[in-house]
């Protein structure tokens, strides 16, 4: 350490202990190191594409795909067909089916999680027991296990083809085939039902502000519930009515007689959910909702005993209290970590892949990669498609987050 | 004054509580029946009887689906295989079996295959090997958890470097063939860089080794780390080779989880100091690695690493199965490892920054000294809870062919000498027990840490 004192300061310490170069310099030899590193993957993967004598590029989208794909949500709306839609058509069948089922699953689990949380908090002990079995069960167990279980063991407890559990007085049944539920056919003039519905939906809110503005000028709240169904549900069903009742549904079709291969249920009649898809979807919900039920319980033991105790005191119901002072800070704790779960459900929608629903990971990374072989584009694609997912509702998450937001000052 | 009478000389009685309080009857009261009792109004009298209706409904279907667990699992199991009619035992004379009425769990179909559940189709002869690394796993994490157990900073250091070497040697046999030139090269690369390192910082070197030592002497010290652990899995120890296409079970789901845990923790830490560096580089590059990795799928990020990755290297390097699932685990993990380590960093007030700044150390030694060993012990919890999403993820190594515990289980559903209509059931049952009981007892341990680490963290 006496060297130390005694160094002069040259040129070069000057640079050497100044943060900035150093920093620089760092950064500058990381950057390099890191070219170098990618460099070296590029020229492998050339090498070895060249060897392999693999195509490169986007091509490949606009060849027709010659593979049946299970009807799904995807199939149907880019009327999918083998032989006929390219391969860019698979990436999209893919991608709605993904779509689909993380936003039903997405719904569901928040439904089932906030229930089950907030009985979880009940005085009543059968409640919160079956509840906290419920929470401490389902996530605990790997969801890949859970989704086996329902589609190996549970959905295999159903008919075989030719037979049928009867639902709904025989509107709807369930066999191995799938659930069998009427479809709404809507004829010309339901557009009308569903413009009065959206008309009724702009106006309850025109009326709410109006109700608000009223209450802060009289300090009484009109009354707003009758007003409500009537905007949303009278004035549609009354155009319902008008227009002649312009629905009807479509039963599903079982035959019982004919020949032996021709009976059970028809594929052309009714709307029909696959197996698949219902043990996505359950199991998903399922396990999803034990993470959000532990987020929403903890979200409200996060508001503090004095905010019920004060709202009593103001004299507002219970009910209010929750509705008005409760909930409202509730969610502001609740929300960010419930985003997380929503992105982990879409992104655990891709085990989808291990019970054939054709989500884009079993049809795109999976039957087409295995025909086309490009493995660089395809995954790109496919990570991609979830990197786009995850944003969309993060963003979406966030502009909701920061309307419940605490404002300070 | 003796005798006041209206003063009370001895204590009255204490009373037992009343019979309303206690018992069943009051728990009842007190805890179920308190909330369906309020008929004061007409929307509370529907309340209270809507709240008794549902109470019984869960209480019906709570009762019935533990009664149908305990009804499968023991009242109607098959317990042994004394005659090793295998499949007949479980199956009803209908199905062709010997069973009488309904079957249950088919437990000697566990018994028959539990060495597969365990340790996949590692050699009979060897088994002692994953017995014993489980052992000296089971041992090291039972003195790291109890609490006054003497060492546990060292224990759990060794448990994070030495054991994952042994376990490697005893598990995969050792002996491996690699060449000897490049690991004398490295080692002696290793030496002359902490030395050039070590004498530059007292300044004997120059002004460049003065200002950069302590940097030169971290990358001598990792070549040497890497030419030692070279060195000793080149040796051979006399154990039987065994490749991981044999290993399997429970074996392959904790080596999966493990090393998962293991690997992502330098590199988290390394991408968690990146994502609050003042360098925009790499904070740029931290962000995006860790955005990426947490915005796909493990499916997809196991896709990756066994069909992409082997594009990636160089033509013929040829490369273990369960080696590429491993790098995609330890990348995937590392992320989500940082993102909790970085919580940890902010919960350090900054305060620790400044003043280790005041007292003049660098940066690599406020975080070595300062920052780090304060925030890694408020991530504990963060990490098991990791561990634990980390050690159910496992399961999906199956997609990509490798047999994990679940892996095995549904694999062994093909056997046709035991099929029959409960193994699939029967498998499921193990194997979610099984996943539970660990994932369960983890995250208890979870909960106990953040209750002990919290008290010291009051402010």
């Amino acid at each position: 350490m006496k060297e130390d004192t005694a160094r002069q300061p040259s040129i070069i310490n000057k640079f050497l202990y100044n943060s900035t170069w150093r920093g620089w310099l760092f950064q500058a030899l990381v950057l390099l190191g890191l070219l170098g590193f990618f460099s070296w993957i590029v020229y492998n993967t050339v090498s070895n594409l060249q060897r392999l004598d693999k195509k490169s590029g986007f091509d490949f989208l606009t060849q027709r795909a010659g593979f049946e794909i299970l009807d799904s949500p995807g199939v149907r709306l880019m009327d999918y067909a083998p032989g006929v839609s390219t391969y860019l058509d698979v990436f999209w069948v893919g991608a709605i089916n993904t779509i689909t089922v993380a936003i039903l699953g997405i719904i569901a689990a928040t439904l089932l999680g906030f229930l089950v949380g907030v009985m979880r908090l009940s005085k009543n002990r059968i409640f919160s027991t079956v509840a906290t079995v419920y929470v401490e069960i389902f996530r605990n167990i790997p969801l890949l296990l859970q989704l086996f279980f329902w589609y190996f063991f549970a959905l295999r407890a159903v008919p075989e083809l030719r037979e049928r559990w009867s639902l709904f007085g025989g509107l709807g049944g369930i066999n191995k085939s799938g659930l069998y539920l009427p479809a709404p056919l809507f004829e010309q003039g339901f557009g009308y039902v569903a413009l009065a519905f959206v008309l009724g939906l702009a106006g309850c809110w025109l009326y709410a502000r109006f109700a608000t503005a009223r209450q802060f000028a009289t300090g009484r709240r009109p009354p707003t519930v009758p007003v409500y169904l009537l905007l949303l549900i009278g004035i549609p069903l009354i155009v319902f009515w008008v227009q002649g009742a312009p629905l009807s549904w479509e039963l599903p079709v079982f035959r019982e007689d004919g020949p032996i291969l021709r009976r059970g249920y028809q594929a052309d009649a009714g709307m029909v959910l696959k197996p698949e898809f219902i043990g996505l979807w359950l199991a998903l919900s399922l396990y999803t909702a034990s993470f959000i039920a532990e987020i929403v319980r903890a979200g409200i033991l996060a508001v503090p005993h004095g905010q019920t105790e004060a709202s009593q005191a103001l004299g507002l119901s219970s009910n209010m209290a929750q509705r008005l002072v409760i909930i409202p800070q509730a969610l502001r704790v609740i929300v960010p970590p419930l985003t997380s779960q929503f992105l982990n459900l879409t992104k655990n929608s891709s085990l989808a892949v291990a019970i054939a629903y054709p989500d884009i990971v079993s049809v795109f990374a999976g039957t087409a990669l295995n025909q086309i072989g490009q493995e660089i584009e395809m995954i790109f694609m496919m990570m991609m498609l979830y990197l786009i997912l995850s944003l969309l509702t993060s963003l979406f998450m966030n502009w909701f987050n920061a309307r419940i937001r605490l404002v300070e000052r | 004054m003796a005798n006041v009478s209206y003063l009370r000389t001895e204590d009255a009685p204490i009373l037992p509580p009343p019979v309303s309080d206690t018992g069943i009857s009051g728990w009842l009261r007190r805890h179920v029946l308190s909330t369906m009792n309020d008929f004061s109004s007409l929307g509370a009298g529907t309340r209270s009887v809507l709240m008794a209706v549902l109470t019984l409904l869960l209480l019906y279907y709570g009762l019935s689906a533990l009664w149908g667990i305990i009804d499968f699992a023991f009242v109607k199991a098959v317990w042994s295989d004394p005659e090793g009619l295998k499949r007949g035992v479980c199956t009803t004379t209908a199905q062709g079996g010997v069973a009488t009425g309904e079957v249950g769990a088919c437990w000697p179909y566990v018994e028959a295959k539990l060495k597969l559940f365990i340790y996949g189709r590692y050699p009979e002869s060897e088994l002692w090997r994953p017995n014993l690394v489980f052992a000296l796993l089971a041992a090291g994490l039972g003195w790291i958890i109890v609490d006054k157990a003497p060492a546990r900073r060292f224990m759990g250091l060794v448990m994070l470097s030495v054991f994952p070497l042994v376990a490697l040697i005893l598990l995969t046999g050792a002996h491996v063939d690699l060449s000897r030139t490049g690991m004398i090269a490295m080692a002696v690369t290793g030496v002359v860089l902490m030395l050039a390192g070590h004498l530059g910082l007292r300044g004997g070197l120059g002004e460049i080794l003065l200002a950069f030592g302590g940097g030169v002497r971290l990358i001598g010290a990792l070549f040497l780390i890497i030419a030692i652990v070279m060195f000793v899995m080149s040796l051979d120890y006399g154990l039987e080779k065994v490749p991981t296409d044999f290993w399997g079970g429970l074996l392959v789901t904790l080596v999966v989880a493990l090393t998962g845990i293991v690997a992502s923790l330098p590199l988290g830490i390394v991408l968690a100091l990146g994502r609050r560096s003042s360098l925009p580089l790499f904070r740029i590059l931290s962000i995006t690695f860790i955005e990426f990795w947490r915005g796909v799928p493990l499916i997809s990020v196991l896709f990756m690493s066994s069909v992409m990755l082997p594009l990636f290297l160089p033509e013929g390097t040829d490369f273990d199965k369960l080696l590429r699932a491993l790098i995609g685990v330890a990348l995937f993990s590392s992320a989500y490892m940082a993102e909790n380590i970085r919580g940890g960093l902010q919960a350090i007030p900054s305060g620790q920054y400044e003043g280790a700044a005041a007292l003049g150390l660098s940066y690599n030694q406020s975080m070595r000294m300062i920052i780090l060993p304060q925030a890694l012990k408020i991530v504990i919890p963060g990490i098991v809870n990791t561990f634990i999403s980390l050690f159910k993820d496992t399961t999906l190594v199956l997609i990509i062919g490798l047999f994990d515990l679940l892996g095995m289980v549904q694999s062994t559903f093909t056997d046709p000498s035991w099929a029959t209509p409960v193994t699939s059931a029967t498998g499921y049952l193990v194997c979610a027990v099984t996943f539970w009981v660990f994932c369960f007892s983890m995250s208890r341990y979870s909960v106990h840490l953040e209750r002990k680490l919290h008290t010291g963290h009051q402010r």
